[in-house]
């Protein structure tokens, strides 16, 4: 054999520059967001601004605990639409996007409908769920779907119809059939765009619940941070603020997790920047 | 010998309303069964074309195309196709890769589950002849160019297509790898005696490797030369730096350099 491989682990050591320790990458994030309360505190503290105006963080967090028990329960709620609105677009994401991305007709039939729902404000959508479904869960789950649904439809899509043409070649010579094609190679290829839309999609689900909480609910984050901020209790509608980026945080971590795990395959590049000198 | 695969008068224009390009035009040749031939052209003189017209992945504007006795009406399901670009499947294995065309292929994917050991042994044998030994779990991404392509030659090869499409499959490659691959492809072509399309631009590959070197004209594409390559098999390197494979190659690019001018 003429051909040599290099393996990361082959490669010379070097003596790693402290920006490029691995313990000081890990803890770098918490730094930096323990700086930016430090700075608001400093700021609030120094310029004395008022706390129903733009509370401190040391507010913020005396009355999420203060408050803790019905932050919980609407965090809990808020979490249980956007998680059930978030799975219904995971799924007629994957079939819309395998539908439209394997075949030009449907693109080409579907794709400016789908093109104009999506450019439709979903906060003016809520109003008329409200009317069709009463006040509660059902408008917030819908309204998560319709704004996570778009890009993982889109992204798998895109995964699926830009499968290389020789690839199609050896397919068809072999006499697959499209469902073969689907599953043996638009499927697999497509799925880090759809771990990449996974992460935009979970954070806007949650800008869906919100906004169809806010707008007519009585339970959720959304309505908590109303009632909260038409009581004046600024410091408390901030701490449900706090609580959704926590959710946020979480759900994106999930899924970079998996999306780690699933398609290691196609990150080898960012990965070995990211972890080897 | 018989012929196996005979193009008669087949002309390919793209384009549906008939003023796109005309890739080919009134393009007879035949291959017998078992025979290796080599198309050669200058560049963009739709050699790619007449691959996939011959396996019917492109239906033909005019004429008739006749593979195995039967006229091509529909993608062939006897071929075996590796192009310069090894297109391997980054998600799977080296193994897994080349073992692609046993899921798909009947009647091997129906037997692929109850006889997995029978056919994974088939598939590393295999590997092991282009010198992939060792490397069956590896992805794509580690491996060099050079064995990328090897191994996509050997999933163009693990069903046992009567018909082997090759489109320029070394043409990325560095002379050495190159060369070391033509050994390899040799080998196999005298172990299993398939029919072969090898297109390339590369004579002295041509020369080494075929039976019979097609010449083809610029766009659109004929048949202007049909030259037998008279060596014993199986071929040595040293044979192509010979008089006879120098005449050859250089008579090959005349001809090549006409049809340029022509042009």
């Amino acid at each position: 054999m003429t051909e040599i491989m290099i393996s990361p682990a082959t490669r010379p050591q070097r003596r790693r520059p402290f920006s490029r320790n691995k313990v000081f990458r890990k803890v770098l994030p918490w730094l930096v967001v323990i700086a930016i309360f430090l700075f608001w505190q400093m700021a609030v503290t120094a310029f004395k601004i008022e706390e129903f105006v733009l509370p401190g963080p040391a507010a913020i967090f005396k009355a999420g605990f203060q408050w803790y028990g019905p932050l919980l329960d609407n965090a809990w709620q808020t979490f249980m639409t956007t998680a059930i609105g978030f799975l219904f677009a995971i799924l007629f994401g994957l079939i819309g996007g395998v539908a439209i991305g394997s075949s030009s007709l449907m693109y080409d039939g579907f794709y400016p409908a789908l093109v104009g729902f999506n450019t439709i404000p979903k906060v003016a959508v809520v109003p008329i769920l409200i009317i069709w479904f009463g006040i509660g869960s059902v408008p917030a789950i819908i309204t998560a779907f319709m704004l996570s649904f778009f890009p993982i439809l889109v992204n798998v899509a895109t995964g699926i119809a830009t499968v290389e043409p020789e690839m199609q070649d050896v397919l068809r010579a072999l006499g697959a059939s499209r469902w073969q094609m689907i599953t043996k190679v638009g499927l697999p290829r497509s799925m880090p765009y759809f771990f990449a839309s996974l992460k935009v999609a979970i954070t806007v689900a949650f800008v869906g619940s919100i906004i169809a909480e806010t707008v007519g609910s009585n339970k959720g984050i959304g309505n908590f941070m109303l009632v909260a901020s038409s009581r004046f209790e600024v410091p408390l509608a901030f701490a449900g603020l706090l609580v959704t980026s926590i959710m946020g945080i979480i759900m994106y971590a999930i899924a970079s997790v998996i999306e780690r795990r699933m398609t290691g395959w196609a990150m080898r590049g960012s990965g070995g920047a990211t972890f080897s000198p | 010998m018989k012929k196996f695969v005979d193009l008669d008068h087949v002309s390919l224009r793209y384009g549906e309303d008939g003023d796109g390009t005309l890739a080919l035009e009134d393009m007879s040749m035949h291959v017998d069964s078992g025979e290796f031939v080599a198309v050669v052209g200058p560049s963009g003189c739709g050699k790619s074309t007449l691959m996939k017209v011959v396996t019917g992945l492109w239906p033909a504007s005019a004429g008739a195309v006749i593979v195995n006795a039967r006229e091509v009406d529909r993608p062939l399901i006897f071929t075996g196709m590796a192009f310069q670009n090894p297109t391997l499947l980054p998600w799977r294995t080296t193994l897994d890769n080349v073992m692609l065309p046993l899921e798909i292929v009947k009647p091997h994917s129906q037997k692929l589950k109850r006889e997995r050991a029978m056919y994974e042994t088939k598939a590393r044998d295999l590997l092991a002849l282009v010198g992939l030994k060792g490397f069956e779990d590896k992805f794509p991404w580690q491996l060099s160019g050079g064995m990328q392509q090897r191994a996509s030659i050997c999933r163009a090869l693990i069903h046992e297509p009567s018909l082997l499409m090759l489109d320029e499959p070394f043409g990325a490659l560095d002379m050495f790898t190159r060369e070391e691959l033509w050994l390899a492809l040799q080998d196999i072509w005298l172990a299993r005696r398939p029919t072969v399309i090898f297109v390339t631009h590369d004579l002295r590959e041509a020369v080494f490797l075929a039976d019979r070197v097609l010449v083809m004209s610029a766009r659109p594409g004929r048949i202007i030369a049909n030259k037998t390559v008279d060596l014993p098999r199986p071929r040595k390197l040293s044979m192509t730096y010979e008089p006879y494979a120098v005449g050859m190659v250089q008579e090959l690019r005349d001809h090549i350099n006409d049809a340029r001018e022509a042009a």
